[in-house]
């Protein structure tokens, strides 16, 4: 099922427009330097490539393991066709974390520097170990659809048995990793704001991201039938919604647990930028979604579509606060990212979305008739 | 700011330290499993506030020993690893050195720590960062992938790197490793003409701080950097309370205790989630085989 556009479309325009500067502005990072493209400074070295593409990118990218792990770990079949478009995702979002690390990295060339020169101290060294064996484990699971799509099933076959404990891997590291990047924050106890500063960061990591990850599917679904014009799997999208719902509820309550026993609230209830972007995070991201999940909405989806984008944006600001609002007051430092960190931020998403448009047309991503099980 | 004693409280914990009982005799086995520095016999530089002239002698010494550009420094960066900071004070008392001619305000030497247990050391993928036996905390251009972890963990915001350049350093003093090395004092300790900058054993220099302070009661009874951060070899004695003189407030448990304390769990935490989720899949695909249908993977 193949559709050549001869002409693409204004919105697909756009995407290109916005990743050709994206490469513009990397282009001159390279020339001179990052102070050239961004904001950042001395005092405040990291910013919204950071929070966004990095912490932002592994979370939304959580889907990929969500998903593999109802299918090949608790062999839930009924999830299988939400496997490969989610493992789509998971791959694709992890090559463009890889991408945005090449342009915020001072010598990108030696990214693969921790894989001989160790640290075991370094929570950076753990995510980098992570970041590589995940994207290697994601990469087999894709490579599953491009063996089909070229027709060599002895090889689909013999990668087919290594699925399980592949996957388990997967399952492991990914989690690993998602709270590791919370881990990162635990070294700054005088900077980081203390309604984000907790031990139990990396646990909010993780659960934020278990959370995320249906929800990030059930809105790509959404989306993709849309560009596609493919039927909605309705059952299957409000199961992930009920899955989103419960996990919430768990992140809602350990959030309220911990508040309460540092004794944060204050902070929260003060009219301090801290205070209302916080605000901003729980409300949008977790207790409106969980409203409008309880709520019955009648037979279509827009409602737990809509509680789904709540979701994915709310962890977005949750690893903005994190990365950034919560550490300007700290570092006694300023910082607005430049006109050019928003827009390879927004090339970076657009090739995330043109690769995974291509990839959905080219390659068995969705399941065509019946899943044909080979 | 350092836990505020009164003197007496104080006095005792010098002597503690002076009879070779180190402060960091506490420090906690993060620390030592590490293999870091805990501070015996390490290399430590001693600043005395109330000493210090302003000249900037060291300043100069230091730029001119690596080669940076001359002039005045208004903060770190890489080409001034250390410079001469000046805080107006709020009720003006007279200087040690220069009476009432410098009443109005306190100048002193800002540059990197060189922290026992240091945060930025602990946060480098690439042990880029390292903190010698002999004290100073060095740096590997060779290694460095420019992440600035280190920047961001560094409790007293020292490292700087260098935004402008296509291929980016990580900058600090170093303690002037190479010259301790060839027994030669660093050279901004070298230069200063007031000895107001001490170079000697962490130990003993503790002591001397603790001399000092006994020794006259215009001195604040506290040695900033004697616990900061889990203690550093770059340690403060003062006429006047650190807070006035804007001395940032840090924790005083070793920072990489912190991430420590998560990272030690990992690897029972990997192998339980290994068997747990073998033995699920197991169940799960046993539990699936049993009614013929279903998905057969
Ligand atoms: S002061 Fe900062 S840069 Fe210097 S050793 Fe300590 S943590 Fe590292
Ligand atoms: S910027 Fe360089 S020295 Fe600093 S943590 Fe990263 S790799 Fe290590
Ligand atoms: S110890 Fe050496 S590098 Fe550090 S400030 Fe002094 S002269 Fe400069």
């Amino acid at each position: 099922m193949r559709m050549w556009r001869r002409r693409p479309s204004p919105g697909r325009l756009v995407l290109w427009v916005l990743f050709l500067g994206a490469l513009a502005i990397s282009a001159r990072r390279f020339a001179f330097g990052l102070g050239s493209v961004t904001h950042l400074s001395d005092r405040f070295p990291w910013g919204l490539w950071v929070a966004v593409d990095v912490l932002g990118g592994v979370a939304l990218a959580a889907g990929g393991f969500t998903m593999a792990a109802a299918v090949y770990v608790l062999h839930n079949e009924r999830y299988r066709p939400l496997v490969r478009p989610a493992v789509v995702t998971g791959f694709l979002g992890y090559v463009l974390v890889i991408a945005a690390l090449l342009v915020d990295l001072g010598r990108p060339y030696r990214i693969w520097h921790p894989v001989i020169m160790w640290n075991p101290h370094s929570v950076m060294f753990e995510v980098a170990w992570c970041v590589l064996l995940y994207t290697l484990v994601l990469a087999l699971e894709f490579g599953q659809m491009v063996l089909e799509r070229l027709g060599r099933l002895t090889m689909l076959r013999l990668t087919r048995l290594a699925m399980p404990p592949l996957v388990v891997a997967g399952v492991i590291l990914s989690m690993l990793h998602q709270s590791s990047l919370g881990t990162l924050f635990l070294i700054v106890p005088g900077k980081l704001h203390p309604l984000w500063y907790t031990p139990l960061l990396p646990v909010f990591f993780f659960v934020s991201a278990l959370a995320v990850g249906p929800a990030m599917v059930l809105v790509e679904s959404f989306l993709s039938s849309r560009a596609l014009k493919r039927e909605l799997e309705l059952p299957l999208l409000r199961d992930l919604a009920r899955i989103s719902f419960v996990i919430l509820s768990i992140y809602l309550g350990l959030k309220v647990t911990d508040l309460t026993a540092r004794g944060a609230w204050t902070h929260a209830l003060t009219p301090s930028v801290e205070g209302r972007l916080f605000a901003a995070e729980l409300l949008l991201g977790v207790v409106i979604p969980l409203v409008l999940l309880a709520t019955n909405g009648g037979p279509g989806a827009s409602r737990h579509v809509l509680a789904a984008t709540l979701v994915v944006l709310g962890v977005l600001l949750n690893r903005l606060n994190v990365a950034i609002t919560g550490m300007l007051a700290g570092s006694h430092a300023t910082y607005v990212p430049a006109w050019t960190e928003v827009v390879v931020t927004l090339g970076i998403t657009s090739a995330g979305i043109l690769a995974y448009l291509w990839v959905a047309e080219h390659l068995p991503v969705f399941p065509q008739r019946k899943h044909a099980t080979l | 700011m350092a836990v505020r004693l009164n003197r007496r409280q104080f006095l005792q914990l010098a002597a503690a330290a002076g009879a070779g009982v180190t402060v960091l005799s506490a420090a906690p086995p993060v620390a030592a499993r590490a293999g870091w520095a805990t501070g015996t016999a390490a290399a430590a530089i001693l600043i005395d506030i109330a000493r210090c002239i302003g000249c900037r002698s060291c300043e100069a010494a230091c730029k001119a020993y690596h080669n940076f550009p001359q002039g005045e420094a208004r903060d770190l960066s890489p080409t001034a690893w250390t410079y001469v900071r000046t805080i107006a004070l709020q009720s003006p008392r007279p200087h040690l050195n220069l009476g009432d001619g410098g009443a109005g305000r306190r100048t002193f030497k800002v540059q990197c720590m060189h922290c026992l247990t240091p945060a930025c050391a602990s946060a480098c993928p690439v042990a880029a960062l390292q903190k010698t036996p002999q004290g100073p905390v060095v740096y590997d251009a060779s290694r460095c992938i420019g992440c600035r972890y280190c920047m961001v963990a560094c409790p007293f915001q020292v490292p700087r790197f260098e935004w402008r350049s296509p291929l980016p350093r990580i900058t600090k003093c170093n303690m002037c490793a190479e010259r301790q090395q060839r027994r030669e004092l660093p050279a901004c300790v070298e230069a200063c003409p007031v000895g107001a900058l001490q170079f000697g054993l962490r130990p003993a220099l503790l002591a001397e701080a603790a001399r000092r302070i006994s020794a006259d009661p215009r001195y604040v009874p506290a040695i900033f950097g004697a616990e900061e951060a889990g203690g550093t070899s770059v340690l403060y004695i003062s006429d006047v309370p650190f807070e006035e003189l804007g001395f940032p407030v840090v924790v005083c448990e070793p920072l990489p205790a912190y991430t420590w304390r998560v990272l030690g769990k990992l690897p029972g935490i990997v192998l339980t989630l290994g068997a747990l989720l073998t033995a699920v899949e197991a169940l799960a695909r046993r539990r699936n085989t049993l009614p013929p249908p279903g998905g057969a993977a």
